[in-house]
């Protein structure tokens, strides 16, 4: 990064007036390029770079009037990797001519890629105002988010004024870009995959259903919600948030289950306490949520809630999801479609009914070694669907 | 002459010098000593005619041996007296220092409570004057790492008096660090604010965008900074710690929660510097108020020079001050 | 005892309770002898949901086995026409 400076014109000159910026932050400058304007006791005068580069920062402000050597903006040099712009307390020199203080510049250390920059007071009002801050740009010293970035973004009007169903579908776009952009760029996933004899399930499943009826009928999604919950009781690591630098397991156990909508996007509200729940109760609550979802009536806990999301893309005929993690979550369960597979039972070939269950997990909380163990529980869990 | 409760303005001097002499004609025990405090009438003329006016039993010049005669103030405080001991500058005051940190600061607590020293030194602190580096350094902030004493900064021609007062009251020893560069400053004396507290910081200017934390000669130019800020929309609130040991904690934290930004202004060196431990107090108790980092205005890590440019610009300027809470704030 | 019920009674019925669970889709380019799920991306949800609200609407009961009777509109009418002359 290099420095643009008021320059020296003429021997008596010891301070200038900046009249007007030629460019702009971002703007490209080679070397001899006229970037400013500046007035002397003297005359205006054109100042041109002497570098060739990148304007990262302008600093001074047109009207500001500067003693020469001042820092007026940065430019980072070509051929230099591009640094983070720092926020730099300029010691500003006293009116006559004296030399620029030597104290130290306060250099705040570059924001480590995948972490947001944002100011500790900021963070905590996002989370008090449910403003998600990975979706704000911020306007602070350095690119942070301040408090007024948030106090902004809660003002705007989101829930209180009508929307068009364009403008929540490119909302909804943008919040789902911001989470699946933030978990593949934070995010180590590992991925999984086992297929699990679905005929006992399936069998239990027929029979059940010809007990119940036509309102109160299972699919058997449910099934695989409930195996999935009883499951992260065995394996309770992957049921867990991501908060700041570790992984803080969850007492309670509340499944996302993916919802797709019909004008497109998608959402994962809560099944809380899934894995106490009866398979009935369950079916209830998810027709409930689906419906809810599609009607855009879902309560903000549902959305805030879920300690690992369950999708399932069988319905479209897909056969393996290969998942990616919805953060600070720290796993997602996919199941494909049910298919008739040949499958070796006592050394004979039968057809089976079959699913194949993946797992996307966080590397940073949990290893294979646990996430097979995980998908094996799940496996067993579906070959007693009785006691589900 | 004008007697100083009819006085509405004086000079940070004639305060420190009317609130020596109320000291001496309303207790017997209280006596001043120092370096050309009689016949010269003090360095900084702060007991000009009271050799006269009390005698030299009371208005002791003593030999220039700072440790000698600290160590007798002390001597003379745990036999009954109310010493009132006068080091020229804080530079100087180093010379004293065993008799500070492992006497003064000590005896009580090694006594188990049996012994107190009811001392109050005051010592001249800071540059500005071109009086060079061995007379113009900053080291209160040193002196308020030591439990046992107490670290007072007066700033205003009332805390100048006021403090001094008060702290004669004190059991145990005092330190006022009297800025050399405000002997000569003019300012609005309140008679009807004695007697002031000396456990309190003050807020000298409110505002709500951003804090500038400072005490002693500090103060003025923060003062100063917040008018030129004023002038851009900006409204700093100005907080004058008054009193650096024990520290009002909630008086900063107060302020920080409200402006959610701050600056601490410390004529010390930044290493090491008082600025650095307010810096760090605010962490502690104020992180998650902050919209920002914490920014310090020091002095340049440089012992202060003679010519009168680069001491300027070695020292906290306004414009410093302004140009740090531009940056934090765009 | 319902009302006999003309074949193209039905048809709208159907497109109607249709209608209901999949709103934005345009019900009179649904083809007759085409899956649902085919045509208007119908998940087991919704399906399970459809066959709710002909149950409640036609008074019908309906057998899971025979759902997939009831996956394309000439198979919902025909269905619900055989059902009711039983």
């Amino acid at each position: 990064m290099a420095d643009f400076v008021m320059p020296t014109l003429g021997s008596d000159m010891t301070e200038g007036t900046l009249v007007e910026w030629k460019k702009k932050v971002g703007d490209r400058v080679t070397k001899g390029e006229i970037i400013a304007e500046v007035d002397t006791e003297k005359s205006a005068i054109e100042v041109e770079s002497f570098f060739t580069g990148i304007i990262q920062q302008l600093i001074t402000k047109p009207g500001d009037t500067i003693p020469v050597g001042t820092v007026m903006a940065l430019i980072s040099e070509e051929g230099k990797p591009a640094e983070e712009v720092e926020v730099k307390v300029e010691a500003r020199p006293v009116k006559e001519s004296t030399p620029s203080p030597v104290s130290e510049p306060i250099v705040s250390s570059p924001t480590e890629p995948g972490r947001l920059r944002i100011s500790p007071a900021a963070k905590q009002l996002a989370a008090e105002l449910r403003v998600d801050p990975s979706t704000l740009r911020g306007t602070g010293p350095g690119g942070a988010i301040t408090l007024s970035d948030i106090h902004t973004a809660a003002a705007a009007p989101t829930n209180e004024q009508p929307i068009s169903s364009a403008d929540r579908q490119a909302k909804m776009r943008e919040i789902i870009a911001a989470a699946m952009a933030r978990s593949k760029r934070e995010i180590p996933h590992y991925y999984l995959s086992t297929a699990i004899d679905m005929g006992r399930a399936m069998t239990w499943l027929k029979e059940e259903n010809l007990k119940r009826s036509v309102t109160d009928r299972l699919l058997y999604g449910v099934l695989l919600i409930k195996a999935v919950a009883l499951a992260l009781r065995q394996v309770p690591e992957l049921n867990a948030l991501w908060k700041g630098s570790a992984a803080v397991q969850s007492p309670d156990i509340h499944i996302g289950v993916a919802v797709s909508l019909r004008q497109g996007g998608l959402v994962a509200p809560a099944l809380h306490h899934a894995d106490k729940q009866s398979l009935g109760e369950l079916m209830t609550r998810f027709q409930d949520v689906v419906k809810r979802a599609r009607a855009g009536t879902l309560r903000s806990s549902e959305f805030s809630d879920p300690t690992i999301t369950v999708t399932s893309l069988g319905d479209q005929g897909v056969e393996t999801v290969f998942g990616v993690i919805y953060p600070p979550q720290v796993a997602l369960v996919g199941f494909g479609k049910v298919v008739e597979r040949p499958w070796i039972v006592d050394s004979h070939v039968v057809s089976r009914p079959v699913v194949t269950a993946s797992l996307s997990a966080d590397h940073r909380v949990t290893d294979g070694h646990r996430g097979a163990v995980f998908l094996s529980a799940i496996d067993r869990l579906l070959q007693e669907p009785a006691q589900l | 002459m004008a007697h100083i409760a009819d006085m509405t303005k004086t000079t940070y001097r004639e305060a420190v010098r009317a609130g020596l002499r109320e000291a001496l004609l309303n207790d017997p025990r209280v006596f001043l000593m120092g370096e050309d405090v009689g016949k010269y009438g003090g360095t900084y003329a702060c007991s000009k005619g009271f050799l006269e006016e009390f005698g030299p039993e009371r208005i002791r010049d003593t030999p220039l041996s700072e440790s000698t005669f600290v160590g007798a103030g002390i001597g003379a405080a745990l036999g009954g007296m109310r010493p009132i001991v006068e080091v020229m500058t804080v530079n100087f005051s180093l010379l004293a220092l065993d008799q500070i940190v492992n006497n003064a600061a000590t005896i009580r607590h090694m006594s188990g409570g049996q012994f107190s020293i009811p001392l109050v030194v005051r010592m001249a602190t800071g540059a500005g004057r071109q009086v060079a580096a061995q007379h113009s350094h900053s080291l209160e902030g040193w002196y308020a790492h030591i439990p046992g004493i107490k670290v007072l900064t007066p700033a205003t021609v009332t805390d100048a008096k006021g403090m001094l007062l008060t702290a004669l009251k004190e059991p145990d020893p005092v330190f006022i660090f009297e800025h050399a560069y405000l002997y000569p400053m003019e300012g609005e004396f309140a008679e009807g604010a004695l007697p002031v507290d000396i456990a309190r910081a003050a807020v000298r200017r409110q505002g709500k965008d951003v804090s500038l934390i400072t005490f002693g000669g500090s103060l003025w130019k923060s003062l100063q900074a917040a008018e030129t800020l004023a002038g851009e929309g900006i409204e700093a609130e100005v907080v004058d710690l008054r009193v650096l040991r024990p520290l009002d904690q909630a008086t900063i934290l107060a302020s920080v929660k409200k402006t959610h930004r701050a600056v601490v202004i410390d004529e010390g060196w930044r290493t090491g510097s008082f600025a650095a431990e307010i810096s760090a107090q605010i962490m502690e108790g104020g992180f998650y108020d902050l919209d920002g980092p914490v920014a310090r205005v020091c002095s340049a890590e440089v012992p202060i020079p003679y010519p009168k440019h680069l001491e300027n610009a070695a020292l906290p300027q306004p414009e410093q001050i302004v140009s740090a809470v531009r940056s934090l704030m765009r | 005892m319902n009302r006999p019920l003309a074949p193209d009674e039905t048809r709208q019925t159907v497109l109607r309770l249709l209608g209901e669970i999949a709103p934005e889709a345009d019900l009179s380019l649904v083809k007759a002898d085409v899956s649902f799920r085919d045509q208007l991306d119908i998940d087991s949800m919704d399906f399970l949901n459809f066959v709710v609200s002909i149950h409640k609407t036609f008074g019908v009961e309906i057998r899971e086995a025979d759902y997939p009777k009831y996956s394309t509109l000439n198979g919902c009418v025909e269905e619900l026409s055989a059902n009711r002359t039983r």
